[in-house]
Parts: C-alpha cells; structure tokens; sequence
C-alpha cells in the first residue's frame, strides 16, 4: 500500500517568485521522513508539491520532477484529484468539517470516492477512527459534530479521514504545533503506528519530535531572506543529529544558527 | 463554547468574595463614561422593543372594530368592500397573489443567485471578482421603481410569448391554465420580483461564500475532491446559515415590495370565478393597500386595509421565525 517518493530538481514558485530550488530525494515507502529548517525556507512549500496542494494557491507551479514509484505526478495527463487520493494530507490547524458529525467526517473521501454501501462506509470509518487511536474515546458519539472534539482529538480525526481514502503516503504539515504535550505524544504514537502502513512524510519545527518519531531527516535552510530555500542534507536522522554532513545541519540543531 | 454563542466560560465563574456568578457583563467599572454609554445602550435597546410593539398594538386597535363589522370571512373570502353598511372584505386573492408571486421569485433568484455567488468566489477570474461584487452591490441598491418601469416596458413585451408558449404547451395543468389575461399576472410579477431581489441573494451569498476559511477548503481538496465536490463538501455548508438569512431578507423584500408590484399588477374585476393559474391577474397586500390610499375615508374601511396589512405583517414575522428555527437547529455543527 505504500509507495516510494522518488523527487528530482524540483523548482517551486508562486507566481514569479522561487521559493524552491533544485530538491532532489527520495522518501523510502513504510518509513516516516522529517522536514526541519527554519521559518521559511520552503518546507511546508516543498511538501504541498507531492500531492499538488501547491498549486491551489493562485500563481503556485513547479518545474522539475515527482514520481510516486512509477508515475510522474506532475505528467500532464496525471489528474490532481487522483494525486490527492493517493496522497493524502494532514495540515498544521485541525481541520474536520465543521458542518459534518464525526462519522462524516471520516466517511467525506470516501463518499467523494462514490462509496455509499451503509455496511461498508461503517466497517472503514471505524477502522480508521481504530488506525487513528480515537475509536475508544468517540464511538459513542459519532453523530455528534466533529469540532466539537478537543484539538488532539480533532487533529486524530483528521489523520482518520484522511487515512479512511487508504492512500499510499501520508503528508503532515506540522501537525503538532497546535496540540499540547499529551495530545502531541497520542500524535506520535500513532505516526509510528501508521509507519506500518503507509509512507509518511512529516514537517515540524520541534527537533525533539523529529528525532523521535522519523527513520530519515531532510534539512532545509535559505542563504538570505528573499533566496529561494535549498535542501542541505537529507540522511538517516540518528547521522543528522549526531554527525551531520554540512556544518549548516549542525549549526541549526545544535541551537548556534544564525 | 466560544464567541459565536456569546456565553463563555467566564459567565459562570462566582465573582470575588464568594458574590454570585456574573450575569451579564460586569466589564464596567461605573464611571462616567461607562455609565453614559451603558445607560444609552440600554435605551437605545429598549425603545425598538417598544417601537415594534406600539406598531404591532396600533394595527390591532385600528384593525379590530373593522374585523368586527365584517361580514364576510375575513380569511376565506375573496370579496373586498370594506366600507359602507354592510362591510363585507377577505383577504384570500391577496393572500394567493402575494405568496404565489414571492414562492416564484424565491423559486427563481435563490439557485441563481447563489450559483452567481459560487462563480464570482470561487471560478471567476481574479482580476474581475471585485469589480463584479460591487456591480451586483450596486444593483441591489437601485431603487424598485426602476424595475417597474423596466418591466413595464421593456420585459412585458419580451415575457409575453413566453407566457402564451407555457400556456399552449402546459396549459391542460390548472397552475398554467390560460385566463386570456397577459402583461400583470402574477407569474410576469414573480419574474420580475426575482429579478429585483436577485442582486441581495448573490452580493450576501458571495460574502459568505468569500469567508469560507481556506483550511476547511484545503482540507476537501487534500482528500482529492473535485472543485465542485470541494464546493458542496466545504463553502456551501459554511454559507448555508447566510444564504438563508440572505433569502429571507430577498423574501421579506419581495413580500413587501409595493411601487414595482402596483406598477404592474392587473387588478382582478369584482366576481372573477376564483382560478389556480399563475396566468391570473391579481392584487398582492400592498398593491391593494397602495392604490387604495385615496379611500381611507372613514375609520372602518381603513380598518380593513389595516388589517390586510396586519397579515402581511405577521406573514412576514412567520417567514423569519422560521428561518431562525432552521439556523438554530443546526447551530451546534456551525462552530
């Protein structure tokens, strides 16, 4: 179910501005990768790129290229909304619909995918609100709006509507920069969790967080304000936090940057 | 549980030295100037109440001895002669007319207008949002005479063969039966109604469309919907309480609505058989009540004109309760 991320020279841009240059990686499938850098410099950018939320902002395009094993996900004949499928998304503020009770919330892709088997819709909503570590804590409200839910509570029913779709990468923007340190910890159990299934790709300001929770760490960094961001060294993270390639990844995790 | 209901948290909280919780705001700290501005709002607030009231009871008061001398059914009956020794008046053809001519002007301006709204927020080139949004508020602004007079002699001539094709075609159905009357009817009086309101459906549409948090919309195209399934799953939910509130606005506008209507109405003559069609002629409540200013003569027969404009205003207090009843019901997925 989860799929290799193979990116070559990509270039981001909003508009006429670059705000990317020249990324190229790989995102080895059932691990879970970590972007860190500061303010900025283009991580969040750069990951909306792999399942083109980039270019829902208005003048965002990229040249360059991204595979997802075999297909080219920027090939012209490659629809968005199927990339978006298959790459799901979890973003920095919990976002469930507001409107829609905590059953729908999850059932959403699903009944975007043309799903409507009552059997069916209830066996995967449930197995996702169980993959998503809320299952226990929601089952009986399930009618009830999904905002109505604490923050932690939110961002798990997110990672449960996205994750209900069985995409083959997961993409998290930050994920935790708005739970506390319990809600943050029920976060990263479930990441590790999720490793198992799908190919997980995580941004986050906390170092801490990234060196507990992903197998590989991709660095980026500016040279100044208003040059496009590069990434520095992507390696396995216990070799960026203890003996990194560039004198820039040491710096930066080691607290002398800037 | 936030600002939306006004109640928090705080309200709840007792007060120092073990005094009771707070009931209303207690911000204010008695001096001066909070005292003025509080003693003022309070006035101000008070003297609506009892501005609406006074009307709601001058209505009554001026209504009821004419209801009293009535004798026909006040309700059911489609003879209007008020006045005289036997006072004889029901409101039933207003009634018809009125809601009929405003139920196709809602019918026709709501998928419109908020299909408007949904390309001006969310296809229209960037470049042209703005200076579409201010056409349409624009348009809401221009005084309802123009319309009657716009309709009266541009859109006649265009609606009539219009309505003889529904006619020839439709006309075995009782709503479209021919009744040999053309130009006023009520349905040419509902086109043009829903043309009038058309602009304050859309220009309230569209700003709530336009405040659709960018996270809910993201959060539906990230689960691969389509930009019209990100529009059902994401901004349509988000605007439906507006798109009520700016419906009920445009109905309370069309319901009311009294220059354009008398304008253009046919009056019905006395003893016409009663008809189902949409082709009829017919006064609303405030085309009657307008053309019939000259014979407020004596205290009853106004009494009647003020009693059909007593309904017409209870009509329109039911058309906003309910509309509360339907915004509230799902105010606890709104938040």
């Amino acid at each position: 179910m989860a799929k290799r991320i193979d990116v070559s020279d990509l270039n981001v841009y909003y508009g006429g501005f670059k705000a990317v240059e020249g990324v190229s990686m790989t995102v080895e499938p059932r691990s879970v990768t970590a972007f860190i850098g500061p303010s900025g410099c283009g991580k969040s950018t750069f990951l909306r790129t792999l399942n083109r939320m980039h270019e829902v902002i208005p003048g965002g395009r990229v040249e360059g290229k991204v595979m997802l094993d075999d297909q080219d996900l920027y090939a012209a004949s490659m629809d968005p909304v199927t990339v978006r499928r298959t790459v799901g998304m979890v973003f920095q503020r919990p976002n469930p619909f507001p409107t829609m009770s905590i059953y729908d919330n999850v059932a959403a892709g699903l009944r975007l995918n043309g799903v409507k088997n009552k059997k069916t819709l209830d066996g995967i909503v449930e197995q996702s609100l169980k993959g998503a570590n809320l299952w226990t804590e929601v089952k009986d409200r399930l009618s009830k709006p999904g905002a109505g839910l604490s923050g932690g509570q939110q961002q798990r029913l997110c990672i449960a509507r996205a994750i209900a779709v069985q995409p083959q990468v997961l993409l998290m923007d930050e994920p935790c920069s708005a739970l506390d340190p319990i809600s943050t910890l029920a976060i990263e159990d479930l990441i590790n969790e999720l490793k198992n299934d799908f190919t997980i790709v995580i941004v986050t300001h906390n170092m801490q967080q990234a060196a507990r929770v992903s197998d590989r760490t991709a660095f980026f960094n500016l040279k100044a304000t208003g040059e496009p961001g590069r990434l520095v060294e992507v390696d396995d993270t216990t070799r960026i936090f203890n003996n990194p390639t560039e004198q820039a990844t040491e710096d930066y995790i080691s607290g002398r940057f800037g | 549980m936030s600002t939306v209901t006004g109640v928090s948290a705080a309200d709840q909280t007792p007060g120092p030295d073990g005094r009771r919780p707070l009931q209303a705001d207690h911000a204010s700290t008695g001096r001066v100037g909070d005292r003025l501005f509080g003693g003022a709002a309070t006035v101000s607030g008070v003297f609506v109440i009892v501005l609406v009231t006074l009307i709601a009871i001058f209505l009554i008061v001026q209504a009821v001895p004419a209801l009293m001398d009535n004798s026909a059914n006040f309700f059911t009956s489609r003879v209007w002669a008020p006045g005289g020794e036997q006072p004889a008046f029901g409101i039933l053809e207003f009634l018809w007319t009125t809601v009929t001519a405003s139920a196709i002007a809602m019918l026709l301006s709501v998928p419109v207008g908020v299909a408007v709204a949904l390309f001006l927020t969310q296809y229209a080139p960037t470049w042209m949002r703005r200076p579409a949004a201010s056409l349409v508020d624009l348009l809401a602004a221009v005084p309802s005479i123009v319309y009657g007079l716009w309709g009266l002699i541009a859109f006649a001539p265009v609606f009539k063969p219009v309505q003889s094709f529904i006619e020839d075609k439709l006309g075995w159905f009782p709503l479209f039966a021919p009744t040999g009357i053309s130009g006023g009817t009520i349905c040419f009086i509902g086109v043009v109604l829903a043309i009038m309101v058309l602009p304050i459906v859309t220009a309230l549409s569209r700003e709530v469309f336009d405040q659709t948090p960018t996270a809910h919309k993201e959060g539906a195209l990230a689960l691969g919907a389509t930009q019209w399934e990100m529009i059902r799953t994401s901004v349509l939910p988000f605007g439906r309480p507006g798109v009520i509130s700016a419906s009920m606005l445009a109905l309370g506008r069309a319901l009311g609505e009294t220059i354009a209507v008398t304008f253009l109405v046919s009056a019905l003559a006395d003893g016409n058989p009663w008809s189902w069609s949409l082709f009829n002629g017919g006064e609303t409540f405030a085309s009657k009540i307008a053309n019939n200013a000259s014979e407020f003569s004596n205290p009853n027969k106004t009494g009647a004109y003020i009693a059909a404009g007593l309904v017409l205003f209870v009509l329109t207090f039911v058309v906003n309760s309910i509309a509360r009843v339907v915004i509230e019901r799902r105010k606890a997925f709104t938040e």
